[in-house]
Order: C-alpha cells, then sequence, then structure tokens
C-alpha cells in the first residue's frame, strides 16, 4: 500500500466517523425541535475543525507508524516511504474530478433551497453534505483504484 | 474497473537479468513507488513517456526492448 493510500484511508475514516458522529448529534434533534430552533451552528463548525485536525494528527500517526514498520521490516526507509509518484498523482486527479461533479451536483441542490429561501439549517446543512460527500466519492474512487488497477 | 492498457513490457524479464534486481530497488532508480513498478509489469499502469524512458535507461537497452504495442489488427 502506498504512502498516498494510506493517506486517503486516514481521510475517509476521518470523514466517516466525524460527519457520522455530526449527523447523529444533530439530525437527534430533528423529530424534537422546528428546524429554525436546532442550534447546529456551534456542532457544524467543531466538525469541520475536527475533521481538519484529526485529519492532519491521523496522517502523522500512520507516517511514523509506517516509518518504523518500514525499518523494522526492512520494506524501506523513513525517506522513501512517504514517496509520491505520477500514478499517485493520476489518481489523485480522476478522485478529484469525480469528487468535483458530485459536490457540484449538491451545491445545485442548494442554490435551489436559497432560491426556495428555505431554512438556513437546510442551506448550511446542504453545503456541509456537498463537502463531505465530495470527499467520501473522491476516497472511494482514489481506493478502488489503488486496488483495481490504473 | 482497471484501466485497460495495450502496453506490454518485459521489465520482469530484464530485473532477472539484471542480477535479479528488485522491483524496490528499481523503484528507486526511477523515483516510482514498489506499488507502481508492480502496475506497470502487470500492465495495469501505462506509465508516463519520460518514466518509460527511465527505465530503459536503468537497463542500458532502448525503449522498444523495455515495452510494446501490439500491430493494430486490420
Amino acid at each position: 500500500m502506498t504512502y498516498e493510500e494510506k493517506v486517503t484511508w486516514v481521510s475517509a475514516v476521518v470523514t466517516l466517523i466525524v460527519a457520522g458522529r455530526y449527523a447523529w448529534i444533530v439530525g437527534g434533534r430533528l423529530g424534537e425541535l422546528p428546524v429554525e430552533a436546532i442550534a447546529y451552528q456551534r456542532p457544524l463548525l467543531f466538525a469541520i475543525g475536527a475533521m481538519i485536525v484529526l485529519t492532519i494528527v491521523g496522517t502523522i500517526a500512520m507516517s511514523i507508524a509506517t516509518a518504523i514498520r518500514g525499518e523494522i521490516s526492512g520494506d524501506g526507509s523513513a525517506d522513501d516511504l512517504d514517496r509520491k509518484d505520477e500514478r499517485d498523482a493520476d489518481i489523485e486527479a480522476r478522485g478529484d474530478r469525480v469528487a468535483f461533479y458530485v459536490s457540484s451536483a449538491f451545491m445545485v441542490g442548494v442554490l435551489a433551497l436559497a432560491m426556495l429561501e428555505q431554512p438556513y439549517f437546510w442551506i448550511a446543512n446542504g453545503v456541509f453534505a456537498a463537502f463531505v460527500v465530495g470527499s467520501l466519492v473522491s476516497s472511494s474512487v482514489k481506493l478502488v483504484a489503488y486496488r483495481r488497477g490504473f | 474497473m482497471a484501466k485497460p492498457t495495450r502496453v506490454t513490457n518485459e521489465i520482469r524479464a530484464l530485473r532477472f537479468s539484471a542480477g535479479e534486481m528488485t522491483q524496490a530497488e528499481l523503484a528507486d532508480r526511477v523515483g516510482l513507488t514498489r506499488q507502481t513498478i508492480i502496475a506497470i509489469e502487470q500492465g495495469r499502469y501505462s506509465p508516463s513517456l519520460e518514466v518509460a524512458f527511465k527505465i530503459a535507461r536503468v537497463f542500458g537497452v532502448p525503449l522498444e526492448r523495455v515495452f510494446g504495442y501490439p500491430e493494430e489488427a486490420p
């Protein structure tokens, strides 16, 4: 497994866990309160921050573990384990391109919500969903490309 | 779905004739990951022209000795 594939796994797992936790907390309030009364702002900002911080921390932890494992097993030195080559770049470009189309489609939906003057709750969460789904689609496309060939 | 490539290669045979060079060693010499060398050897990835030249240079042979492309069916 290349370093970039491991980074993709870290990003996908962090996104899934944080977005899932956010949906669990905020979604659970949907049946209890009208959407205008749901205080989603702080959890949403916290979720975005947590995604950034946990992805960085997870990548650092993965890098250290990979380097130690590489030195012990002799698979490679710490210097070359994070190598990124043209295949990684091609796979990344493919994932990002697909994610762009998916996020764009979501954003058209959010635009419609805004034009229909729907509550800010749905607009803000629609934008967040666009980023989350785009990120997960990007990760999925990359992981399939790494596993099944590119 | 795997990228269909008609490019063939003789990297595996060339590695063995070059003192059983490992995939990791070849990867180091051309600046690729070992996984990319594996993907190229298995015909799952077509490298750029620049990388193809680098691989040929490692073995000291012309490009067409490393990579091939079958004739189009008439």
